[in-house]
């Protein structure tokens, strides 16, 4: 156990109070020096989950991302829950991956993503805080000279239950701190819940409200320049040469670099005359290879995929062959699922200082660790000369995670201009351009019925594009990804809800040079209308209803059938709906989660859709924060259902067209549906939230637009079908 | 060098006239609550007021409101209030990562004073801000609730 004050970097520290404080002057406060420094106040930090401050302020350390998903409240809840503190004094602050790899990574991982902020750490963060309730209730008993069994902590108060007599957590929190911490504490039962489960409010609104919160793109730092980059526009191309002369003398203008072997940046004064200047600078690009691919060769690819020998099994039972065979119907359909920007509101950036003895980074990352490995392997620096600072992330859904291009760039630019912060932001265009993009498939789906319309044969076939193969070729199984296959796995957490005597569920990989990354909800996305909108095609082949085709096939599955029944429920499926409005269904399972979706549409002259309500539901085990996974809910449908009406990328001469939003449009308040959600936690395990609930959207809307009109859409988005979302 | 009025303050920018006001305000007046998304004034995360009407500053020229009336996101709050509408979005707890909303309060609040009830239908044809978190459900019901207030 640590007996000295804390060693939280004075950086991590000041973005924590200012996200409740309100306003402080950050960029006036950083020290640049290098040094880690204390905390200002040397508060106690009694695990290192949790500082307590003389005057009962709780700091709740969190080491995942807050980027708009909630999981900052919630951690500090689970942490609250355990600590038995007064929530009102709740404050949190990021510790630093550097501090992470001084301390043993005594925060555990830092990675925010996959839906795991909570459900993987919900157990060792409870413990930190428990373990120092248990510290602080012993340091109250020590200094009264009674046991530690007589006292009770209740709202940051401790009890002495004889005497009656009480102290405040800031005041014991000290001695608490050099006691040496319980090998083990018991956490509550979930029914002693008091904190967790409860819809409160975020603790990280004020700021976002008035301005004051920082961004990566607002941070200033003293000394700063500003910086701008264009990456060679076809993928694994290189820079041939450029022509500083023709905007070194432009205003502001401090240097014109390259940047590893495919990127050319300015770095001037002010963001907007890099900006200017990177416009007007002439670059010969040699786009390689890779600039005769477009979206119909990457097709014609996939295509190969749907009928290939070779594919990797992911879910198999019975004999798939053999009931085709047999079988009295078939029904066969083709569905494509395009490439997609994450398009965060935020685009990437990264602020850099470099010299030999040190490398810092500020940088909104949903991985704070592998920003800093990112940081090591640019600066060429070991791990204690390097620092990131996390800032507020202004979006991230899966772009800010695996991939740290902007941070490597950053590090790239400023080596070149030792001493000197670098705030490097990209624009729009750069940001669409040079994505890491939602993976490109098609997928073959061929379903068998015997006489009696009973289905006894599903054959699933994927084609397209591995994400790990890319990111992180290590965590394939002899050549498989098994992310392939979310949603349609035998067991696990992303099981399929469906039993059917003879399946098979399988992956031929063809991969692009577009580079893949984990786009929010990652391969559930289009796995859910494939497998969903497949199943309303198989259910309307039999002449059944959706809801009772679908429960026939999921008498094993009690958890999946228990959202679906929910939502249908909810929706008044099986009654009639309002003239002129269609209903369609959805279920998966998603991150550990059960979800599920009836969408109420309108078409108009065809064409026009109108989305008036989405009831949607989820089963996440434990619902740590009602409010907020409402919000995730209506949210990851906006995202999903964006997507679906409106969004791709397509790839031309090796490049990605779509450079704004103008071509990559999302959704606005007036497409906006009703979202009713239904959060029905059933206990006894842990579900994620910020995903699972965006694959039923699509499906939902898709099978409520074919019992609307009796089109079966099959590829997306559907504005190249001349479909509106209105 | 430009003159306009920010938040109040006559203020003197050292910045090319050509510079869109976004950044002006940014970099030259140190506002950062403006935020930066596309340039091209398809998302209105640049969102200000000038002379109280609703502009995106990602595509105004600063040479065009010299003269004028700026009103940004740190302005909004009066004397220390918070303005209606952000009393709204606090007890509707309406942000998730943020980083639109400054324009989107400054859009709403443009809307509010044309029209102090919005039906929904003025608000789905006024407020067309892109949010990628999806915050649109809490965004309607906090319009409604600050034009209660």
């Amino acid at each position: 156990m640590r007996t000295d004050t804390p060693t939280i970097n004075r950086r991590s520290f000041i973005i924590g109070t200012a996200a409740v404080s309100g306003g402080l002057a950050l960029g006036l406060r950083i020290p640049l020096g290098g040094e880690v420094a204390h905390a200002q106040d040397s508060a106690p930090e009694v695990t290192a989950w949790v500082v307590i401050r003389p005057d009962d302020t709780v700091v709740v350390r969190i080491a995942r991302s807050e980027m708009g998903q909630g999981t900052l409240t919630g951690l500090a809840q689970m942490v609250a829950e355990e600590l038995e503190c007064d929530w009102a004094k709740v404050t949190t602050e990021y510790p630093t991956p550097g501090e992470s790899v001084k301390r043993k990574r005594v925060w555990g991982d830092f990675s925010t993503g996959g839906s795991r902020g909570i459900r993987t750490s919900h157990d060792y963060v409870r413990k930190g805080g428990a373990t120092a309730r248990t510290m602080l209730i012993q340091a109250a008993a020590d200094a009264w000279g009674v046991p530690a069994s007589e006292c009770k902590a209740a709202n940051s108060v401790i009890t002495h239950q004889p005497s009656g007599r009480t102290v405040t957590y800031g005041k014991v929190a000290s001695a608490a701190a050099k006691l040496t911490p319980p090998a083990d504490v018991v956490l509550k039962d979930p029914q002693d819940w008091k904190l967790i489960g409860k819809p409160l409010k975020r603790l990280d609104t004020i700021n976002k409200l008035t301005g004051a919160q920082v961004y990566g793109a607002d941070l200033k730092l003293p000394g700063m320049l500003n910086a701008t980059i264009k990456d060679c526009p076809v993928f694994g191309g290189k820079v041939k040469s450029f022509e500083t002369t023709k905007v070194q003398g432009m205003p502001g203008v401090r240097h014109v670099l390259q940047v590893g072997d495919s990127a050319v940046a300015v770095v001037a004064d002010t963001w907007w005359q890099a900006k200017t200047a990177l416009d007007a600078l002439p670059v010969v690009w040699d786009e390689g290879p890779n600039a005769m691919v477009s979206s119909a060769t990457i097709a014609e690819l996939l295509q190969t995929g749907l009928g290939a020998d070779q594919a990797f099994v992911a879910n198999q039972n019975g004999d798939v062959k053999t009931a085709m065979a047999g079988a009295t119907k078939q029904v066969d359909a083709v569905y494509a699922y395009p490439f997609l920007n994450h398009a965060p509101m935020e685009p990437m950036n990264a602020t850099a200082r470099y010299t030999a003895e040190r490398c810092e980074v500020w940088t909104p990352t949903q991985n704070g660790e592998a920003a800093f490995a990112a940081t090591m392997e640019a600066s060429g620096l070991p791990a204690d000369k390097c620092e990131v600072y996390k800032i507020h992330i202004g979006g991230g859904f899966g772009r800010r995670g695996a991939a740290h291009d902007y941070v490597t760039q950053a590090v790239l630019i400023a080596k070149q201009i030792p001493g000197t912060p670098v705030k490097l932001l990209w624009s729009r265009e750069e940001d669409m351009t040079h994505g890491r993009y939602h993976p490109v498939t098609q997928c073959r789906l061929v379903g068998a019925f015997d006489a009696s319309n009973n289905l006894t044969g599903l054959h699933m076939r994927i084609s397209g594009q591995s994400i790990l193969s890319a990111v992180r070729p290590e965590a394939l199984q002899q050549g498989r990804d098994p992310l392939v296959f979310q949603g349609l796995n035998p067991s696990g957490e992303f099981a399929l809800g469906y039993s059917v005597p003879n399946l098979l569920i399988d992956h031929a990989m063809r991969n692009t040079h577009v580079p893949p990354g984990f786009w929010r909800g990652v391969n559930i996305n289009q796995n859910a209308i494939y497998l969903e909108c497949f199943i309303d095609e198989l259910a309307h082949a039999a002449g059944q209803d959706a809801l009772e085709f679908r429960r026939k096939l999921m008498s094993k599955h009690p958890k999946h059938l228990a959202v679906l029944n929910a939502v249908a429920e909810r929706a008044g499926w099986g009654t009639p709906a309002p003239q002129g409005v269609y209903r369609g269904l959805a279920q998966m399972m998603s991150f550990n989660s059960y979800v599920a979706a009836c969408a109420e549409i309108s078409v108009i002259d065809g064409n026009k859709v109108k989305v008036h309500r989405i009831v949607g539901a989820t089963d996440p085990g434990y619902a740590v924060n009602p409010a907020q996974i409402e919000r995730q809910i209506a949210g990851s449908f906006v995202y999903g259902l964006s997507a679906l009406f409106m969004q791709e990328c397509t790839v031309k001469d090796g490049r990605i067209v779509q450079e704004n939003f103008h071509t990559f449009d999302s959704m606005r308040i007036a497409q906006m549906p009703k979202v009713e959600s239904i959060i029905m936690p059933s206990g006894g395990f842990w579900g994620g939230i910020g995903e699972p609930t965006i694959c039923v959207a699509a499906p939902a809307v898709l099978n409520a637009f074919f019992n609307a009109t009796g089109r079966r859409i099959r590829s997306f988005p559907l504005k190249h079908h001349g479909i509106q979302l209105v | 060098m430009a003159r306009l009025t920010i938040n109040g303050k006559s203020t003197d920018l050292n910045v090319d006239p050509n510079t869109p006001l976004l950044w002006a305000l940014r970099e030259q007046a140190g506002l950062t609550g403006t935020k930066y998304g596309c340039g091209i004034a398809q998302c209105g995360a640049c969102t200000v007021h000038v002379d109280g009407q609703a502009v995106r500053s990602c595509v105004l020229p600063v040479s065009g409101v010299e003269g004028k009336q700026v009103t940004t996101i740190e302005g909004l709050a009066a004397g220390g209030v918070l303005h209606k509408v952000q009393q709204a979005w606090l007890e509707h707890d309406v942000p998730q990562c943020g980083y639109c909303q400054a324009g989107m309060i400054m859009a709403v609040a443009a809307l509010l004073r044309d029209k102090p009830q919005p039906t929904d239908a003025d608000i789905d044809t006024t407020i067309t801000n892109i949010c990628r978190c999806g915050t649109f459900q809490q965004v309607r019901e906090a319009i409604h609730a600050a034009a209660r207030a």
